[in-house]
């Protein structure tokens, strides 16, 4: 279409040329200059013609039509501000909206994670579905077989852990990730400085090298350029800094924890500290990536696993009960950062999508009630000669122009409160700062706006096209306006906008419902007045050198600390347990941490060949740790004085757990122990109620509590109850914790109402966004139906006037304005049922307490909907009660 | 535009006038006014060429690479852009040909003698 290859010039000298030459062969037969040049002429034809036709064959009419298109649009626009400004404020918030919702869908779940080869990267998860295990973990020997099998390029184990960084002035808790050597050159990564491990690195134990993250070299080390071969020291070990990866590098983790890494450490999972045998059957490798070989897809590298695997079964059986049907799935690597967040963010997406298509209508239906006051310009541009086709085409130029202009504007919004919004994320939505506003973000929002004014500028350019020429022309000349087709298509755009806008109401409705639910659950715990906050203990490479080796060694530590807890101001009770302990801690949740959480485990009396490692929750606490929380002993006993290393070990069970495994018996005095052979029976002395410490949704978890005295811990939480300062009890608990041991770090201090209401923040989120979104189309469909009825009250003045005159009672015109509002929001209202029916059904996996089908979430959003389309009637159908019979009557 | 004396000649139907001008060129490159004059004598004026309706039917053909033109000096020293044919002109003459002997054939087979006759 851009092709210019001749210009009208020529084609013109040309023409010039056939005439010349034309006149001259007259000539030449006789006839005089004058009658030559007249019989040329004439014997051409119509020049002009030629000339229009050379035109339009070059197509520059096309663009000619465009431009001429897009001036009067603009002189259009230009000549109704008012219009214009509202519409391209609908459109701008609109698009603006579905810009910034599609941006944070665009950098997480369609951009591939940020190292080469993305798709070849993939999560390794153990299943033991046969106890429904997901995710166990592997074991050394597995590993070596995976690396072995020619699948994969590397095969890294990774292990989040945390340590004590010591040196600097104040202990610092790093978050810590071991891994193979290989994990690097797996991920193809480089470092910004130093070197990366040595990937063929087969060696025992720790390598004692470490890299360290950009933003622990910046705080801890001021960014020092001479970093490198410096010592680091860890849990009273001594590490040396070989590389500092670059800004910006995020672990590919779950949670985001896992995903901020501060030191890397590499190992070969076996030799001191570690096992130098470890057994095929101990999973205590918690999670692994690996790299595919060039070339295979997941699913032939999946069909090669199963193979492995089901030879590995038959090699070791006794590894591999067949009950527990061990299977190793891959998983696309990003899935395991994203696949959380797939349907909430789907959610919004879609709830955006809605809000923009209401807007949509909303224009539309401003457009229509322009082009029935246009009507007139519109009969006498086609009486004049324009064609139907060029009357669509500018009208629908001039809607796409609008939705241009309201893209413009909404990109220009959305680039000036950017920090504001992505401050609104929760910290948790992972490949945060990967959101921006780039190329396909531009081309989505472009896209959008192209699409939106196509579809709301093809209701009214399909008018003009129906247009019938005679009625538009009188009814013009009588001063009325619109025709009954056209309100007929209004009606219909204001039923679109109200079963629009119930789909998303209703999806709202259900999410708070959800939310309220969650939040209103029965705890069985009481979080008022408590407070957590953490520390840890040193775990020594050397176990020489480890003051807190064993349980025993610990329980001075932990006396002296609850002591010197007591004695804080306000403190009424304290009590320790493992960081597992903490109810309803998310930052630690899906982070399968060293001999905390889930663990599995053998009954009493049932055979180990049976499947039955069954897995629970589990954590260590002291005894005070039920009163403080309020979880009450229901039989049995709590732990005492008695229960120490040197006694047999024992446990505290919930109800759950009871009931799981041991149904309508008497749980006490029965036994477990660690799937292992070797380790020893726990014997259950205590029930305690059901509390919803692992999950807000889940009332029951199997869960164990064992007593800290017995097992020890590393990673504490120390509960405090009472009238506390919560900005003082930060400060006063490390002194406290310091004084006992300088060395250890004290973070994450909270209250437990904080960790309750964070573990609810990414539900808060979309459900905050979606309602808000849910109030914006309520507004937009109220002030579709106060549009829509207005117009049919100011076209009926007449009439209305008419009644009045006859003797028709002002609450008589007042109803019949009102039912006929009524009448277009039930009908919408109705259809939108069906469509909410169906969403609701596709989101029931966002819900808690509520069904899909929700009859009083239903019938209470229907109700809303139409109390607003009642109050949005009622201002026009006051005007029609008002209507002054005498001046209605002289508008003739 | 037909004048008086050539009222009786037959207006061109749709798509022969490509045709005729690739013919036409097949001796030769010619300017448009000199390919509307070898149309009309050829045909024993009995075919009208609207000289106006030339230039669009040779803009098409040149677009589709049938023809290549350039600006030249006619006999008579007067400048004209000269078409000539190429080689997909030639190939595309053959084919049109054929097809429209296949269908005048066919036509004729249809009328039948009798009209002639009337």
């Amino acid at each position: 279409m851009f092709r210019r290859k001749r210009k009208l010039d020529d084609f013109t000298s040309e023409i010039e040329a056939h005439i010349q030459l034309e006149i001259e062969r007259l000539r030449e037969q006789g006839l005089s200059e004058e009658e030559a040049r007249a019989t040329a002429r004439r014997s051409f034809g119509n020049l002009m013609q030629a000339e229009e036709r050379f035109y339009e064959s070059r197509r520059w009419l096309w663009w000619d039509h465009r431009w001429q298109d897009i001036r009067y649009a603009l002189r259009m626009l230009r000549k109704s501000p008012g219009f214009t400004a509202i519409a391209v404020l609908t459109l701008a918030l609109g698009i603006g909206a579905t810009t910034a919702i599609f941006s944070v869908v665009d950098a997480t779940l369609l951009h591939p994670l940020p190292y080469p080869q993305p798709e070849q990267l993939v999560s390794v998860e153990d299943d033991l579905p046969g106890v429904g295990a997901h995710d166990v973990g592997m074991s050394e020997p597995e590993w070596q077989d995976l690396q072995r099998s020619g699948i994969f390029e590397y095969v890294s184990p990774t292990w989040f852990d945390e340590n004590n960084l010591t040196g600097s002035s104040q202990p610092e808790r790093v978050r810590l990730l071991i891994v193979a050597p290989n994990y690097f050159a797996l991920l193809g990564v480089k470092p910004q400085l130093g070197r990366a491990f040595n990937p063929g690195d087969h060696s025992p134990g720790l390598t004692l090298e470490v890299l360290i993250s950009d933003g622990l070299w910046k705080q801890s080390f001021g960014g020092d350029p001479h970093i490198l071969d410096r010592s680091l020291r860890l849990d009273t070990d001594l590490y040396r800094i070989v590389g500092v990866m670059p800004q910006g590098f995020d672990a590919p983790g779950r949670t985001t924890e896992e995903r901020n890494i501060e030191v890397w450490i590499a190992t070969s999972f076996y030799g001191p500290p570690m096992s130098d045998h470890p057994l095929r059957s101990g999973r205590n490798l918690p999670t692994a990536v690996a790299r595919l070989k060039p070339g295979l897809t997941i699913a032939q590298a999946q069909s090669r696993l199963d193979a492995l695997v089901a030879a590995l079964q038959k090699e070791f059986p006794e590894d591999y009960p067949k009950p527990s049907a061990w299977t190793v799935r891959l998983l696309p690597l990003k899935e395991r950062v994203v696949g959380n967040i797939r349907q909430s963010l789907i959610l919004l997406l879609g709830a955006v999508g809605l809000v923009l298509l209401i807007g949509c209508v909303n224009v539309a239906n401003l457009l229509l009630a322009r082009a029935s006051a246009r009507a007139r310009e519109m009969a006498v541009r086609q009486a004049l000669g324009a064609a139907r086709q060029r009357l669509m085409s500018q009208l629908l130029t001039e809607s796409v122009l609008l939705s241009l202009l309201g893209g413009i504007a909404g990109l220009a919004i959305l680039f000036c409160i950017k920090g504001f919004l992505l401050r609104l994320l929760p910290d948790s939505l992972p490949r945060l700062n990967e959101i921006s506003i780039n190329s396909p973000v531009l081309l989505f929002a472009f896209g959008a706006s192209v699409i939106t004014g196509a579809i709301f500028g093809l209701v009214p350019a399909l008018h003009a096209g129906r247009f019938d020429l005679t009625p538009a022309l009188k009814e013009a000349v009588r001063g009325s306006t619109g025709s009954g087709k056209q309100a007929r298509t209004r009606r219909l755009l204001v039923i679109t906008e109200f079963a629009l806008s119930l789909v998303l109401m209703i999806a709202a409705g259900l999410l708070l419902r959800s939310f309220w639910d969650l939040l209103h659950v029965p705890l069985g715990f009481n979080p008022q007045k408590v407070m957590t906050v953490r520390t840890r203990l040193p775990y020594p490479n050397d176990p020489s050198t480890d003051i807190y080796r064993t349980a025993a060694q610990e329980a001075p530590f932990f006396r002296e600390l609850l002591r010197r807890g007591r004695t804080l101001p306000g403190v009424e009770e304290a009590a320790l347990g493992d960081t597992a302990s903490i109810p309803l801690d998310e930052s630690l949740r899906d982070l399968k941490l060293i001999s905390e959480g889930q663990f599995l485990f053998t009954l009493e009396g049932r055979d180990v060949q049976s499947g039955e490692p069954a897995v629970a929750e589990r954590s260590s606490v002291t005894p005070q740790y039920f009163h403080l929380l309020k979880i009450p002993l229901l039989r049995g006993r709590l732990f005492d004085e008695s229960d120490n290393d040197k006694a047999p070990q024992v446990a505290v069970v919930n109800e759950a757990f009871a009931r799981t495994y041991w149904p309508n018996q008497n749980p006490i005095g029965k036994r477990f122990r660690k799937a292992r052979a070797d380790s020893p029976w726990t014997t259950v002395v205590g029930l305690i109620a059901n509390a919803r410490t692992e999950s807000l949704a889940e009332a029951g978890v199997p869960k164990i509590y064992l007593d800290l005295y017995q097992t020890g811990g590393k990673r504490l939480a120390i509960f405090l109850r009472g009238n506390l300062d919560a900005a003082a009890i930060p400060g006063e608990v490390r002194e406290q914790v310091q004084s006992v041991d300088p060395t250890l770090p004290v973070s994450g201090a909270q209250t437990l109402n904080e960790t309750v209401s964070a573990s609810l923040s990414e539900r808060r989120f979309s459900m905050e966004i979606v309602a808000l979104f849910a109030l914006t189309a309520l507004l937009l469909a109220g002030l579709g139906i106060y549009g829509v009825i207005s117009y049919i009250v100011s076209e009926r003045t007449h009439e209305i006037g008419i009644r009045i005159a006859l003797g028709a009672g002002r609450r008589g015109i007042l109803q019949m304005v009102l039912r006929q509002g009524l009448g277009l929001a039930i009908a919408g209202a109705a259809v939108g049922l069906v469509g909410a029916a169906v969403v609701s059904r596709l989101m029931a996996g966002l819900l808690y307490g509520v069904r899909p089908a929700d009859p009083l979430t239903f019938a209470g959003v229907a109700l809303l909907l139409i109390g607003v389309a009642l109050l949005a009637c009622y201002i026009p159908a006051r005007r029609a009660m008002r209507v002054d019979p005498l001046v209605a009557l002289r508008y003739e | 535009m037909s004048t008086q004396e050539n009222r009786e000649r037959l207006g061109l139907l749709q798509g022969t006038l490509d045709l005729l001008i690739l013919r036409t060129l097949i001796f030769g490159s010619q300017h448009g006014q000199g390919i509307a004059r070898a149309i009309q004598e050829t045909s024993d004026k009995e075919l009208l060429v609207e000289h106006g309706a030339l230039y669009p039917a040779l803009q098409r053909l040149e677009e589709r690479g049938w023809i290549s033109a350039k600006w030249g000096v006619s006999s008579n020293n007067r400048k004209a852009r000269f078409y000539s044919l190429t080689p997909a002109g030639r190939k595309q003459l053959v084919k049109e040909t054929n097809k429209w002997k296949r269908l005048a054939g066919a036509i004729a087979r249809i009328l039948g003698p009798d009209v002639a006759e009337r």
